[in-house]
């Protein structure tokens, strides 16, 4: 899949409470969990997001609840992909299962600035950063991640596997 | 190559005879477990592609404990559409609000004896690692990982990397579990043991109990652990024997780590050396041992959770809070973690020590640790709590502050109005 948008920035160990509180967990509806991503973090996201932007972060992206929550209001919110050097791993399964695209490399997380644009490529895992002209490689994923990906997520590989 | 305890659960749940870090397996399940948060989500998915019945009636476990007793209209009907799915489903471990047995979902799990050394367990919720204490495989998972895990009874898992602790040495007083894993998560960072298995070793850990076991497990994945894992001993098997249905009296022979066991670290932890700990806002990592400070006032003090809401856990507070009192402005919460606690706090006396000490006692609920309900902090307040998060509007607004620390320490700030060592007291 390609994407291209403009970058929002954020730090190291965002959370899933910062990403979406716990006070809004009173529902799964995506719209309802959108509007209220990253609000305790930033609270001007919901305002200058555009579909297909790109959070570019910093390292343990995700860390904190098991809640699903998060990937779901960071892709309902419109965006297209996240960058960072790592993820937490509750959130880096939720992200995979819930189809939202994410990518580590340490290298587009230093580089990359607030506010670029930047194409990203997630089958050859390259990042294009258009404002400053650097390229990047992000680590592929391991092939058994890469068929989950390519059965439609988890619930395709489940019914395969229930076959 | 010998395996860690880890990776013997795993390639048993595998079928294999071997599991190396980084292989990617498809493991069975021996538990899962949802709340009222995740479950939902769960049952959307299960239901929207037809998954039919679930794979295992008596493997099943689901807990409403977040927003139950349900705080609002929206949280009711999130609790319903669990209740109306365990009915239809016919599962066996549904707990309802009140019922014998229920309570904080990782307080009844081990204390109901449904979890046994060996298994493998997941949980829609962060803290499922807490099993790790009786020597199961235990980690956190998604809704749509347990939607699908429902419908299929395994899910695959990518075997972790291991760091051992290796536990030497005795706690001092006003020192428990919570302390040892404040200090591990402060020496290593939130993301120290990023996808890998903690794994708790040494002659220290027969100095553990189990309640403190139940601790240092439950707070494995505020340092990014995929699990922490502890031996069976004989405290294990005689907590399990006085719970499990038919008794516990042997672990299985398999369930060791062999000598050549391969980590990737070891971290010794002298438990004579472990003070008593706070992490200040806004990360668990951010810890500093009680009187190495200067004075922090606080608005409110929290005291249950599914890291420190076990009868141990009421015990101490209640030895700190008898005879004293609440100081003046300070809003103490006690929240047994379950029925069987509650219980436990109303015959041995201790729930009257709360009440004449001036706190709130609720009924079980994971509640303010998540900024649910019965104890939000408004802006500019501050809190200790006995908790296991302390991120940016965890309990509250956005502005608000929680510090973490074991239930001596938070009892004892109860007391004093300010984050203090329950040594001030005596």
């Amino acid at each position: 899949m390609k994407f291209s948008g403009k970058v929002i920035k954020y730090g190291d160990n965002v959370d899933t409470d910062v990403i979406i509180p716990a006070r809004y967990l009173n529902t799964s509806v995506k719209e309802e969990l959108a509007a209220h991503c990253m609000e305790d973090l930033d609270p001007d996201f919901s305002k200058k997001v555009e579909p297909g932007d790109i959070i570019v972060a910093g390292s343990n992206f995700g860390c904190g609840s098991s809640r699903e929550h998060a990937p779901v209001a960071i892709k309902a919110s419109g965006i297209s992909c996240v960058i960072a050097p790592s993820f937490a791993r509750i959130f880096y399964r939720n992200s995979i299962n819930t189809g939202l695209a994410i990518l580590e490399c340490p290298e587009a997380s230093e580089g990359i600035s607030d506010g670029d644009k930047i194409e990203v490529d997630t089958d050859s895992g390259e990042i294009k950063d258009i404002t400053s002209g650097k390229v990047y490689k992000a680590s592929a994923f391991p092939g058994f991640i890469e068929k989950i990906i390519s059965s439609d997520g988890l619930v395709g590989y489940t019914k395969t596997k229930l076959q | 190559m010998g395996m860690t305890m880890t990776q013997k659960i795993l390639s048993k749940h595998a079928g294999k005879e071997l599991c190396a870090p980084g292989d990617l397996i498809e493991a069975d399940l021996d538990l899962l477990l949802g709340n009222d948060i995740t479950t939902p989500p769960a049952i959307d998915i299960f239901e929207k592609n037809s998954f039919g019945k679930v794979f295992d009636t008596d493997k099943i476990v689901m807990v409403p404990d977040h927003f139950a007793p349900n705080k609002d209209i929206k949280s009711a009907e999130q609790c319903k559409r669990m209740r109306d799915f365990a009915k239809s489903q016919n599962i066996k471990y549904y707990y309802e609000q009140g019922e014998e047995g229920m309570g904080v979902e990782h307080v009844i799990l081990p204390d109901n004896g449904l979890v046994l050394p060996g298994f493998a367990v997941i949980g829609a919720d962060s803290h499922t690692c807490t099993y790790g204490a009786l020597g199961a495989f235990s980690t956190g998972v998604g809704s749509t990982d347990l939607a699908c895990a429902m419908a299929a009874g395994s899910t695959w898992f990518r075997v972790p990397e291991a760091i051992r602790v290796d536990l030497k040495g005795k706690l001092n007083p006003y020192v428990s579990g919570k302390d040892v894993i404040l200090y591990l998560i402060g020496l290593i960072g939130v993301d120290g043991a990023l996808y890998r298995s903690l794994e708790f070793t040494g002659e220290g850990v027969a100095e553990l109990s189990m309640a403190d076991r139940l601790t240092i497990c439950n707070m494995a994945i505020e340092c990014g652990a995929k699990n922490g894992i502890f031996p069976v001993d004989e405290k294990t098997i005689e907590y399990l024997d006085a719970r499990v249905e038919g008794g516990y009296k042997e672990a299985p022979e398999w369930l060791f780590a062999d000598p050549d066991a391969v980590y990737e670290q070891t971290i010794t932890i002298d438990l004579s050396e472990v003070p008593p700990m706070v992490s200040f806002p806004h990360l668990p990592s951010n810890t500093h041992a009680v009187g190495t400070f200067d004075k922090t006032k606080i608005d409110q003090v929290v005291i249950g959770s599914c890291t420190n809401g076990r009868l141990e856990d009421m015990k101490k507070a209640a030895a700190v809070l008898k005879g004293r009192h609440v100081a003046e402005g300070i809003r103490a919460i006690i929240l047994p973690g379950s029925q069987r606690v509650y219980k436990q706090c109303l015959t041995e006396g201790l729930l009257e020590i709360f009440v004449d000490a001036g706190c709130v006692v609720s009924a079980p609920t994971c509640g303010p640790c998540l900024g649910g309900h019965m104890g939000v902090l408004a802006k500019g307040e501050k809190c200790v709590s006995t908790t296991n998060r302390n991120f940016v509007g965890r309990m509250g607004h956005k502005e608000s502050e929680v510090y973490l620390a074991g239930v001596e320490v938070a009892a004892a700030s109860a007391v004093k109005g300010y984050i203090a060592s329950p040594a001030e007291l005596e």
